[in-house]
């Protein structure tokens, strides 16, 4: 069971919070090609190490987060808002 | 029987002044408060406790305590039946009933013992290399024959009565076990002020202490256990819990423990769970989890009478309870000479000590100066006796038989093991130590140090001082300091020395993982076939896979396969840890979310005025909802049909509550439902409302519901009932991540507004008569997709002009506290217009009769052309799911979108799920042309109608005849494909 810290709330229990996939994907300007929204739903990288996420605090305060997670150790490095820039640590595995 | 194994001295954990009556299959015993299951049942003589699990060997228990593979009983009667426990975890209460397990028809003649015989088939991989073919043999035949022989206990069929409990702690320190290092750890500590937790698995402090030899700081050890623990609860930053097994390790120092917390009492007192599941966040842990003695692989050692030598002291010690009178020690370390000292002096005549260590240890010749005879450089041969031990043949460790002595008990010792389980469920590998020969802790990954003989230092000396600085140095860690204190001293120090035999050689059957009935023959066949790995190993033989998760026998299994491989241990590695340490109850992680505590029940505003009325209801996600309400003698068919058409004919009225109901506000909100919806909202005046359909990114419909403009900067959007929280969510992704910058806000009022639909030629009148003059509801004032804000009785109250069943219609939002007034209002003035209550099912026949797509049409893969609203999606602005919905495959023209049907025999009827063919014959995949979503028996039809989803729609099949086959009832009706506007396909109705 993971703490994520919450930007709003603060260390909270993984089980208040939702699982919303990869957050490093970003979605393309409307006018943009249908491949390029097609990758956008679909292709996904599967990373073994650092991964930045989303997370929906749906049982708190429902902001959408971003967490940086490794999906190996389940080590989380940073949370952020929807807007912020986490940077992934260089190093892999504590 | 009498308690003649039972010695007038020891017994740490008795209470003698509390006599206590339990039976085991059916004979009564008497043992102490204190005692368990085991240690009661050795006390009368009793050593035949169960049958093995593939053999049906006899067994009596191996240990005393958690890891016990043998003495698995079956406890409690009836509901409250659980199999599969250990007796040497169960504490005895008056009126216990315990059942042995795996015989029939009875423990001491058990008809499938005869599988011993069988047992040259029955070796590792019988079942994959005998049940092979034929295939179709497997469910009637070699499933059911497995099933029989293999299960061992019974569970129980009803209901289980008990609770539990979930429940969570946080802690600076969390310390696994109350043995002397976990004791001496807690006590360094607990002066510093972080908040200490320390979790025992069994009843009491102490561990493997023993009470007869050890000092700890001048006083016997278990004294100072007790004195120390009598300290600790002094101070109120430490709890200590008793009962309670740390039985997984998981991120972010996440513990699962499992409190047992009424199991010693016969009856769960007053609002005490059963069992409690904890989930403990630490700080920092300390594992003091001790050691696990390690049985002797040689012939027959699974003889019930044959015992680890630990256990035999600790029933002596903790329960007064002797394993036997004449015993043989056969030992290949120190430690068996304590146990020798210890019974010899509760008057347990010790016959011989086997040693297979040639060189003489001042411990040998302590014993030997006592009287005791020691036979070095000895091992075990066979245990002979038939249902219980009655002797031993010994041999030198080369393998010459040198005598059989007669004896009623052999404690065995074949080396500790350091429990690395919590420590190697981290992830951290544990490390083979030679000179112990054992696993000890790798280097911890995780916030957790292990000390003690859980680190591999045996001494008792090591235990308190490593206890000690664990605890200050944890403490420090946390920024908390430490009281100087002296760590506590033992009265001696002791060097443990080893030497392994893993097969004492013989022919017979040796056993190394008794519950699984995995003998070193096995480990052996299975390194010969190829199976090397260790985990292939483990899953061919089925070593170390029975609930006691081969705790004592996971080293002997992997030294065997070592010496088949002819490598060291170290290379062989162990197989991985992972949670439970040991068995929990499935209710435990159950808790208390059973039955209809699963998940919240949602009630409307409107529930009892329902109820009052005889609805019956329905889950509609959490929410219950009216599904019908059936007259004296009517069924549900004839209850539907009498509410569809009375609705049509006079007026009906529907409790519409559950619907999603979001408000939106902002200057942006417009703009934000234009991105939300396929069709535009910035147009719609104030005080209109407008259906809308939103896509998902991939360009499928998501969800539908009408969304009403109440001011310029303020909207009120309903979902479906089943999308309320999907629709949200979404709403946030857009608003927080892909559009922040526009000025919105909006959240839920799904349960702030109560909402009722009255529909029918009757509507008007009736709601007019409710809320009096106050509000004009002419069609001028307003007309169809009108929406009004009115003051009802001092509360603010919404009515709108939408229909879904076709007919005049009105939609009256509430406050959810004025709901019932509301309700009763119309209902008042209803009886005079022939208003009748209706549910969701005649809400779905009306649906319909006129077309309208819910649930069962939006099922994910449905696009907004298959559903026949292609025209509403405007080009000429961008919303979520646009760039998607044109994809190739979405606009081709033979995907199957929105008909209708009409059923064509009145004497047939149709059926939700059938699929679509032009013939009756060769309905296949191939020949598939969709599928039936929707079925009603309809009044304003008067017949079975239908929505399906057919290739090519109506332009290709209007009026032609398909077959809706449903192969599970066996039926195909005709149905002729008609447009799926079935009624007042113009909307004069509404328009009134």
């Amino acid at each position: 069971m993971h703490q994520i810290n919450c930007p709003w709330c603060g260390k909270r229990d993984e089980a208040e919070f939702q699982y919303q996939g990869d957050a490093s994907v970003k979605r393309p300007e409307p006018d943009a090609s249908q491949d390029e929204f097609f990758n956008y739903v679909y292709m996904r990288d599967n990373p073994k190490g650092w991964h930045t996420e989303w997370w929906h605090h749906i049982g708190g305060c429902r902001q959408w987060i971003k967490v940086v997670r490794n999906t190996i150790t389940h080590e989380i490095h940073a949370t952020g808002g929807p807007q912020d820039d986490l940077e992934l640590p260089k190093a892999d595995v504590k | 029987m009498s308690n003649e194994f039972r010695t007038s001295k020891a017994g740490v954990r008795l209470n003698r002044d509390k006599k206590i009556a339990f039976k085991f299959d059916g004979n009564i015993y008497h043992g102490f408060e204190g005692d368990t299951l085991a240690s009661a049942l050795i006390a009368n003589g009793v050593k035949l406790m169960g049958r093995s699990f593939k053999y049906h060997r006899p067994r009596g228990c191996l240990t005393a305590g958690s890891e016990e593979p043998n003495a698995i009983v079956e406890l409690r009667t009836g509901a409250n039946r659980e199999p599969n426990t250990r007796a040497t975890m169960i504490e005895i209460f008056d009126g216990l009933e315990a059942h042995s397990q795996n015989r029939f028809p009875s423990l001491k003649f058990d008809i499938q013992s005869v599988n011993q015989l069988l047992s040259p088939f029955l070796t590792a991989g019988f079942y994959y290399k005998t049940f092979m073919w034929p295939a179709s043999f497997w469910e009637p035949v070699y499933e059911k024959f497995i099933r029989r022989s293999a299960g061992l206990g019974k569970a129980a069929t009803e209901p289980d009565p008990d609770t539990y409990e979930h429940a969570h702690l946080h802690c600076d320190i969390l310390i696994v076990g109350a043995g002397p290092s976990g004791l001496a750890a807690a006590k360094s500590a607990a002066g510093s002020g972080a908040r200490v937790v320390i979790a025992e698995e069994q009843s009491d402090v102490g561990g493997m202490v023993s009470s007869e030899l050890d000092q700890i700081d001048g006083v016997s050890a278990i004294s100072w256990c007790q004195k120390t623990l009598a300290e600790l609860s002094t101070h109120q930053n430490v709890t200590f819990m008793p009962r309670t097994v740390v039985f997984g390790y998981y991120d972010h120092n996440v513990m699962a423990a499992l409190e047992r917390v009424t199991d010693h009492l016969l009856e769960p007192e007053q609002d005490q769970p059963r069992q409690r599941l904890w989930t403990i966040r630490a700080k920092q842990v300390i594992l003091a989890c001790g050691s696990q003695e390690r049985p002797l692989v040689f012939d027959n050692n699974d003889l019930p009478g044959v015992m680890l030598s630990s256990a035999t002291r600790a029933f002596a010690e903790r329960y007064a309870a002797l394993p036997g009178k004449r015993i043989v020690i056969s030992t290949n370390n120190d430690d068996a000479y304590c146990t020798a000292e210890v019974l010899k002096n509760y008057g347990v005549e010790i016959i011989a000590i086997i040693d297979a260590r040639t060189n003489m240890t001042t411990k040998m010749q302590r014993l030997e100066d006592m009287g005791v005879r020691v036979l070095t450089g000895a091992i075990p041969q066979k245990a002979h006796g038939w249902q219980q031990v009655s002797g031993l043949s010994v041999q030198s460790v080369s393998g010459e038989f040198i005598e059989k002595i007669n004896c009623d008990c052999v404690a065995v010792s074949g080396g500790f093991s350091a429990d690395v389980h919590l420590a190697s469920q981290t992830g951290a590998a544990p490390i083979w130590d030679d000179d112990l020969q054992s696993f000890v802790p790798a280097k911890p990954i995780r916030a957790e140090c292990s000390v003690g003989a859980g680190h591999g230092s045996f001494g008792l000396a090591d235990c308190l001082f490593e206890g000690h600085q664990a605890g200050v140095g944890v403490a420090e860690l946390l920024g908390f300091k430490a009281e100087e204190t002296k760590p506590p001293a033992a009265d001696k120090v002791e060097l443990y020395t080893i030497s392994s035999v893993w097969r004492c050689p013989g022919a017979g059957k040796a056993f190394v993982d008794f519950q699984n009935d995995v003998t070193a023959k096995d480990i052996a066949l299975s390194a010969q076939e190829g199976f090397i790995s260790v985990e292939h190993t483990k899953r061919y033989t089925t070593l170390g896979m029975a609930t006691d998760q081969g705790k004592t026998s996971n080293v002997n299994g992997l030294a065997l396969l070592a010496a088949a491989r002819g490598e060291a241990i170290e290379k062989v590695g162990t197989t991985r840890f992972r949670p439970p340490y040991s068995p929990v109850a499935i209710g435990a992680f159950a808790g208390r979310e059973r039955g209809l505590e699963f998940q919240p029940t949602r009630r409307t505003a409107l529930h009892e005025c329902g109820e009052k009325l005889g609805a019956v209801f329905v889950e509609a996600g959490q929410w219950l909802r009216p599904q019908y309400y059936p007259k004296p003698g009517e069924d549900i068919m004839a209850a539907i049909y009498r509410e569809a058409k009375q609705v049509r004919d006079t007026a009906g009225i529907c409790d519409v509550s559950t619907l999603g109901k979001i408000e939106i506000f902002g200057a942006d909100a417009a703009e934000f439902l234009n991105r939300l919806y396929i069709n535009g909202w910035k147009m719609l005046a104030p005080g209109k409302a407008r259906y809308g359909v939103m896509l998902r990114e991939d360009g499928y419909v998501f969800d539908d519901g009408t969304t009403s403009r109440l001011a310029d900067d303020h909207f009120l959007m309903t979902t479906t009932t089943a999308n309320a929280g999907r629709v949200l969510a979404h709403m946030e992704h857009a608003s927080q991540v892909l559009w922040p910058e526009l000025d919105i806000h909006f959240c839920s009022a799904t349960e702030q507004w109560c909402g009722v639909a009255v529909a029918g030629p009757n509507a008007r009148k009736i709601l007019a008569g409710a809320f009096g003059d106050a509000l004009d509801i002419s069609n001028d004032a307003l007309p169809f997709m009108g929406v009004k804000t009115f003051n009802w009785l001092g509360t603010t109250a919404r009515i709108f002009r939408i229909s879904f069943s076709g007919e005049l219609a009105f939609e009256v939002n509430v406050p959810w506290s004025s709901g019932e007034n509301m309700w009763n209002a119309i209902w008042e003035v209803g009886q005079e217009h022939g208003l009748i209550p209706y549910g969701t099912e005649a809400l779905s026949v009306l649906r319909i009769e006129k077309g309208h797509v819910a649930g069962n049409e939006l099922d994910g893969r449905t696009t907004v052309a298959d559903m026949g609203l292609g025209k509403m999606m405007s080009s000429k602005k961008e919303f979520i799911g646009k760039a998607l919905s044109q994809r190739e495959g979405m606009m081709s023209n033979d995907r199957a979108t929105l008909v209708g049907l009409k059923l064509k025999d009145a004497n047939e009827r149709l059926r939700g799920g059938a699929h679509l063919f032009e013939s009756r014959q060769g309905a296949n995949s191939e020949t598939d042309l969709g599928w039936v979503t929707s079925v009603a028996d309809s009044p304003a039809i008067n017949g079975w109608i239908a929505l399906a989803y057919v290739k090519g729609g109506l332009d290709e099949h209007e009026g032609k005849t398909l077959y809706a086959v449903n192969p599970l009832y066996g039926e195909a009706p005709a149905v002729e494909v008609c447009s799926p506007h079935f009624f007042d396909a113009k909307g004069e109705r509404l328009h009134v």
